[in-house]
C-alpha cells in the first residue's frame, strides 16, 4: 500500500510579491513555504499511510528552489521524496505536470491513493490536479473535507466533498486521486528530530527520460507578469454615534449604488 | 462545425445564475471568432435549460438528458464534453470556473491534449484566433498575462462576477442537438450516496454582497451561559448568528469570515475568504472586527467598494476601505441593520 502527495515550494504567504525591472516575479529575501494548501495533503497522506500500513512519498516537480518543500515534507514524516525536473518542463504548462505527474506515479507502482491539496497558489490554479488523474486513467475526488471509509484491501473509499451548494457523500474505488480541503485534519509541525534527519535526505531527481515519458506539446504560455492596478481608494471615516454612523454609510452606499 | 461552446453548469435541473456569465462572455468571442455559440447541458431538465440559454445569447445547444448525468459526476461529463471536443473541435469552450467546472474543463483539455487557462479576469482576441488573457497568480499578488494556441481547443475557466450576462431576449430561438452519454452506468467508478444541501444561505462566490466578521467578533457583550466551555467562542458563535447574520438577511448578502475567525473554531470553513478559502469579488463588501491580513486581502482586494468597521483605527484594512467607521461593532451593526431595514423598506 502507498500513497503519493505533490508538493512545491511558494513565497511566505505573507510575503511581499511583485514583478521586478526585469519583469520577473520576485519576493525579495523571503522565505519560501510549502505550498499552504498542501500542508492538508502531507498530513493526510501520512495518516493514511499510518492507517494503511504502508508506505507514503511526496513529489515536487521543478527546479531545487522545490527541495526545501520536499525537506518540510519529510520532517513532517512523510517516508521518501522525489523531484522531477527537465529542461523540457522549463515554461510548460499543466498538461506537462499532469504527464510527468502521471509517469512518476505509474513508477513507484503500487500505489492506492494519490492526494492533492486544493490548488497551488504560485500559479493560481488546480488544474494540474485533475489532469493528473485523467493522465492516470482514475477517478478524482475533489474539495475532500472527511475520508469517511477508506478500505485498502477491498479498495474502496467513500468520502465527503465540500462543494457550493452544500456537502456530497461519494464512494469510488481505489487507485484514486483526491484533492483535500483545510478542514480535514490539522496538519503537524515538523518535530526537531524529524528536520534534523531531513536537512541530511538525499533527495533523488527523476527527468524524463527516468520515467520514459514525452510530453504533450505546450498549449498556453505566459507572455508577461504585471503588478495588479494599484487600488485607488481614498478612505473616507464615518464618526458619529453608532446611529449617526449607521445613516451616514447607508447614505454614501445608495450613493455608490451598491445596495 | 466550428464553434464557442459554453458548459451550462446546472444544478437539480436549473441553471445556475454563473452560467449566463459565461454565455456574455462567449458571444463576445463568438462574435470575434465568426463563429455560432453553442451551449452544452447536461443532465436532468437539458431541453428547458438549453430553451433559456437561447434567450441568453446561445445560437445553439447540444443536449444530453440521460440519467447517468443528474448530478454532476466527473467521469461520465469528462467523457462526453471530450468526445464533442474531439468530433467537432470547437474554437474555445468555457465556462465559469465553480468547482464542477474547473475540474470539468480541465479533465477534457488533458483528454484533448489543449490548452486551459483558469480564473481569466479579462480576454482579448489576437488576429489568428489565440485567446490571449488576464488572470490572477500568486494569491492575486500578480497579474499574469497567458495566451492559448490558435488553431487548437482552447478551454477557459472564468473568474466568476467578472463578465457581465448578455441581455435577455424573449423571442430568441435555439436550434437543439440531442447526443448520447458515452458512459453507462456501469462504467462510472463514482456514486453519489446523498447530497446535504445548505439551504436559506447566498453562497459566497454569488454574491453581490459579503458581510464578513473576523477575531473582533469574540467582543459581544452578552455573557455566555454558565457552562460553556469557551466564553470567547460562544460569544462570537453569538455574534454570527445573532448580530452579523441579520444584517446579512436584510442586505441578501452572503456571511464571511477571515482565517482568524475560522481558526478559532467561530464559524466553519465554508465561509473563510482570503488565501486558503475563497476568492470573492462582490459589489459590496462589509468588514467587521477584520484587522486585514495580507492573507485575507488576497481574498477579497477585488470587491467594488470595502466598508470597514473595527475598533483600531490603525488596522490594515482601512488602507483597502473606501469607508472606514471606527467604533464597536456590536454598536454599529445592529444600528446599521436598524437603519437599512427602515431605508430599504423591509
Amino acid at each position: 500500500m502507498h500513497v503519493v502527495t505533490f508538493t512545491r515550494s511558494t513565497p511566505d504567504t505573507a510575503a511581499r510579491v511583485e514583478v521586478g525591472a526585469n519583469g520577473a516575479v520576485t519576493w525579495g529575501d523571503a522565505a519560501t513555504v510549502v505550498n499552504p494548501w498542501d500542508e492538508y495533503a502531507l498530513e493526510e497522506a501520512i495518516l493514511q499511510a499510518e492507517k494503511g500500513g504502508g508506505n507514503s512519498t511526496v513529489i515536487a516537480i521543478g527546479p531545487e528552489m522545490h527541495n526545501d518543500a520536499l525537506k518540510h515534507s519529510l520532517a513532517m514524516g512523510i517516508k521518501e521524496a522525489v523531484r522531477i525536473w527537465d529542461a523540457a518542463l522549463e515554461n510548460s504548462d499543466s498538461l506537462a505536470y499532469a504527464t510527468a505527474a502521471a509517469a512518476a506515479v505509474k513508477k513507484l507502482g503500487d500505489v492506492d491513493l494519490v492526494i492533492f491539496g486544493k490548488e497551488s497558489v504560485d500559479v493560481g490554479t488546480d488544474q494540474h490536479n485533475y489532469q493528473t488523474a485523467r493522465k492516470l486513467g482514475w477517478p478524482m475526488l475533489s474539495y475532500v473535507s472527511r475520508i469517511i471509509e477508506v478500505d485498502y484491501a477491498a479498495k474502496t473509499i467513500k468520502v465527503e466533498r465540500l462543494l457550493e451548494q452544500g456537502k456530497q457523500i461519494v464512494t469510488s474505488k481505489l487507485p484514486a486521486v483526491i484533492s483535500v480541503m483545510k478542514d480535514i485534519n490539522e496538519p503537524r509541525y515538523p518535530s526537531f528530530i524529524g528536520i534534523r534527519k531531513a536537512s541530511k535526505a538525499q533527495i533523488p531527481e527523476w527527468s524524463l527520460n527516468d520515467l520514459g515519458v514525452t510530453l504533450p506539446a505546450t498549449q498556453t504560455r505566459v507572455s508577461a507578469f504585471g503588478n495588479p492596478p494599484v487600488r485607488e481608494v481614498q478612505v473616507e471615516m464615518i464618526t458619529g454615534t453608532p446611529q449617526e454612523q449607521a445613516a451616514k454609510l447607508v447614505d454614501r452606499l445608495l450613493e455608490e449604488k451598491v445596495l | 462545425m466550428s464553434a464557442v461552446y459554453v458548459w451550462i453548469e446546472t444544478f437539480k435541473g436549473q441553471a445556475i445564475p454563473a452560467a449566463w456569465e459565461a454565455l456574455g462572455a462567449g458571444r463576445t468571442l463568438a462574435d470575434g471568432l465568426g463563429v455560432p455559440l453553442t451551449a452544452l447541458v447536461f443532465g436532468e431538465n437539458a431541453n428547458a435549460v438549453a430553451q433559456e440559454a437561447g434567450k441568453y445569447g446561445a445560437n445553439a445547444a447540444i443536449v444530453c438528458d440521460d440519467a447517468t448525468l443528474n448530478g454532476f459526476r466527473l467521469e461520465p461529463y469528462a467523457a462526453l464534453l471530450s468526445k464533442l471536443v474531439q468530433d467537432n473541435a470547437p474554437k474555445v469552450v468555457l465556462a465559469v470556473g465553480t468547482s464542477r467546472a474547473r475540474e470539468l474543463l480541465a479533465a477534457s483539455a488533458a483528454d484533448t491534449d489543449s490548452g486551459l487557462l483558469t480564473e481569466v479576469l479579462e480576454f482579448s482576441l489576437q488576429r489568428d484566433g489565440a485567446v490571449q488573457v488576464t488572470r490572477p497568480v500568486y494569491a492575486g499578488k500578480i497579474i499574469s498575462q497567458a495566451v492559448g494556441t490558435a488553431g487548437k481547443t482552447q478551454f477557459l475557466a472564468l473568474r466568476g462576477r467578472a463578465f457581465k450576462p448578455n441581455a435577455i431576449n424573449e423571442s430568441a430561438q435555439v436550434a437543439i442537438t440531442t447526443v448520447a452519454p458515452v458512459l453507462s452506468e456501469d462504467q462510472i467508478v463514482t456514486k453519489i450516496e446523498s447530497f446535504e444541501e445548505e439551504t436559506g444561505t447566498v453562497s459566497l462566490t454569488d454574491a453581490a454582497i459579503i458581510v464578513s466578521g473576523g477575531r473582533g467578533m469574540a467582543n459581544n457583550p452578552k455573557e455566555a451561559p454558565a457552562g460553556v466551555t469557551d466564553a470567547a467562542v460562544w460569544k462570537a458563535q453569538d455574534g454570527f448568528e445573532n448580530t452579523l447574520k441579520p444584517l446579512a438577511t436584510v442586505l441578501g448578502a452572503a456571511v464571511g469570515a477571515s482565517r482568524a475567525a475560522v481558526d478559532a473554531g467561530y464559524i466553519p470553513y465554508a465561509h473563510q475568504v482570503g488565501q486558503t478559502g475563497k476568492v470573492v469579488s462582490p459589489d459590496l463588501y462589509i468588514a467587521c472586527g477584520i484587522s486585514g491580513a495580507i492573507q485575507h486581502q488576497a481574498g477579497m482586494r477585488t470587491s467594488k467598494v470595502i466598508v470597514a468597521i473595527n475598533k483600531d483605527a490603525d488596522a490594515p484594512i482601512f488602507k483597502l476601505a473606501r469607508y472606514g467607521l471606527v467604533g464597536d461593532l456590536y454598536q454599529i451593526i445592529p444600528a446599521l441593520t436598524a437603519e437599512l431595514k427602515q431605508r430599504l423598506g423591509k
